[in-house]
């Protein structure tokens, strides 16, 4: 087991109602520091539930999550997670939602105020502070979700599928900007997606699984330069040769459903 | 975690979208629905005057053809209203039962909501007493008002008790219910967020309880004035209750219709008024969408 990893998946598996239903088997996973991983997987191989368990939300049945060397057992400090379906609070505007994973950290005023300033601008959402979750579209709400993540300056960025619920043209966008705030602050970051492209224009590598069990089938490099832009990316002849490995990686689990 | 930020790092942050315009935009569009709105509630209204007269033109006009013993008509009934208002009769009957109404419906509010919230918590108190509850709720509650009389006798503590017995219930199954029903994907956000167990309540599932414990008061005003006249005539006769019998009895039919009136114009009033603090204590219960 590598031991510079920021995070470790070690031999980890998730099993469902009495071990009925297998989300996950035997994976393994070294993430290095302000590395971004991407894994990449049909829907049912557990890539959510895999998450969720490095996160500290759900144990694993068997095998552990070890983060700066720390057993996770609970969500770990430094930590955020951007959640597909958002997860707003329906009565908090904008500002106080963002201001969440400070105000329970119990940090100061001022240090709340600096940071909402920052981190609304950041994501675009000025003139929106007192806006209601209901009052605003999909990508801003994920916008917030976003921001309410980076506003704990958290080491670590645990996202799942964020950009699964917004209209493909929002989520080019916010691609992109993710790709910007990456430069600006580097963060360890494991990003899950179905997305083939997605997970290729932001990932440093890309864990492609499987499913039935779900685990772990390759794991790839990518290595475009950083800062990316994704037209260039996808202008790579590199691109296209991970993309269709990728596709040949996946189809036999994708055929099956 | 470390929870600094460099000034350079804040000055290096530009928006690389921002939204200005289409907020804005958003609220030229958010004016517009607002006059839609009001239009629609001019209409309503105009619907529900139209629809007001006709029936008490209806009404009137067979009314004044039936035995004035049996029935009535909205003049009479509005003639011997002014009458019992000036006099000052019906507000100080009514006045009696109010203080029953709002005394039984507020402890039975502080409690229910406290019990609510108890079993939600406590599993071992929701098993315990879980079966009670709903046993109690179960059971027509006018069969239990004789039982109260045995217990509190005839005064303004029965009557209370009546009311109380009327409303508890719903309020401490809504509660209940409200928390039960939290979005387990929003208690996971908060266990993200590493919240305490306060916070956890305090941010999370006593905001997402409140629409339940709204409906639960909503049924709970209901149930407050049937226990209300149930408690004005069967224990010692006051009140609204009082009024009705007596004119009952000396068949004095359109002052009867006067308390009986009144106690509709309350129901629609006590649940206006909860629509209206609800409004103002969760907005995001009224989104566009959902209504």
């Amino acid at each position: 087991m590598a031991n510079g990893s920021k995070i470790v998946v070690d031999h980890a598996s998730k099993l469902f109602l009495e071990g009925s239903v297998v989300a996950f088997r035997n994976i393994d996973l070294q993430i290095s520091n302000r590395e971004v991983l991407c894994v990449v997987g049909p829907s049912g191989c557990g890539k959510t539930t895999l998450l969720r368990c490095i996160g500290g939300l759900l144990p694993p049945s068997s095998g552990q999550v070890l983060i700066d060397g720390q057993k996770v057992d609970s969500a770990p400090r430094g930590v955020a997670i951007v959640f597909q379906h958002f997860g707003l609070l329906p009565w908090k505007s904008v500002v106080d939602n963002v201001a969440f994973g400070l105000k329970i950290a119990g940090a100061s005023r001022d240090l709340i105020a600096e940071r909402l300033d920052h981190y609304i601008r950041l994501v675009g959402l000025t003139g929106f502070e007192n806006h209601y979750p209901y009052q605003l579209s999909g990508g801003m709400q994920q916008r917030v979700g976003l921001a309410r993540a980076l506003a704990i300056d958290p080491e670590i960025l645990l996202m799942d599928e964020p950009f699964a619920s917004v209209d493909a043209q929002t989520r080019e966008l916010l691609q992109e900007e993710l790709l910007q705030l990456h430069e600006r602050e580097r963060k360890t970051m494991i990003f899950i997606t179905h997305s083939i492209d997605e997970a290729i224009i932001l990932g440093d590598r890309v864990a492609v699984m499987g499913s039935r069990p779900g685990r772990v089938k390759e794991i790839l490099s990518v290595n475009f330069p950083r800062p990316r832009d994704p037209a260039a990316v996808r202008a790579e002849s590199r691109y296209t040769e991970l993309r269709n490995h990728i596709w040949e990686e996946l189809r036999p689990s994708v055929v099956m459903q | 975690m470390s929870l600094s930020r460099t000034e350079e790092q804040s000055a290096n942050a530009t928006a690389p979208f921002a939204y200005q315009e289409l907020a804005a935009e958003q609220q030229a569009a958010r004016e517009k629905a607002r006059a839609v709105q009001r239009r629609w509630t001019t209409a309503q209204i105009a619907i529900q005057i139209i629809s007001l007269l006709v029936v008490l033109s209806a009404w009137e006009y067979l009314g004044r053809h039936i035995n004035p013993v049996l029935f009535t008509y909205p003049t009479a009934v509005g003639s011997a209203a002014v009458k019992m208002i000036a006099s000052g009769e019906l507000w100080k009957y009514l006045s009696q039962s109010l203080i029953v109404l709002f005394a039984g419906l507020g402890l039975a509010t502080i409690f229910g909501i406290a019990l609510g919230l108890i079993m939600a918590r406590f599993w071992v108190v929701d098993v315990a007493l879980d079966t009670y509850i709903t046993a109690l709720y179960s059971i027509p509650s006018v069969a239990l008002v004789p039982v109260l009389v045995l217990w509190f006798g005839f005064e303004i503590t029965a009557k209370i008790a009546v009311v109380f017995l009327f409303t508890f219930f719903p309020i401490v199954i809504n509660t209940h219910q409200g928390v039960k029903n939290v979005d387990a994907r929003l208690t996971e956000v908060g266990r993200a967020f590493r919240c305490s167990e306060r916070q956890l309540w305090i941010h999370i599932v006593l905001p997402a309880a409140v629409p339940y414990i709204v409906t639960g008061l909503r049924l709970a005003i209901g149930r407050g004035l049937i226990g209300m006249v149930l408690a004005d005539l069967y224990t010692a006769i006051t009140g609204i209750g009082y009024l009705i019998s007596r004119y009952a009895s000396i068949y004095r039919t359109d002052a009867m219709f006067v308390p009986i009136a009144t106690l509709g114009l309350l129901g629609i009033t006590l649940t206006g008024l909860l629509r209206f603090v609800e409004k103002r204590v969760a907005p995001w219960m009224h989104q566009p969408d959902q209504e």
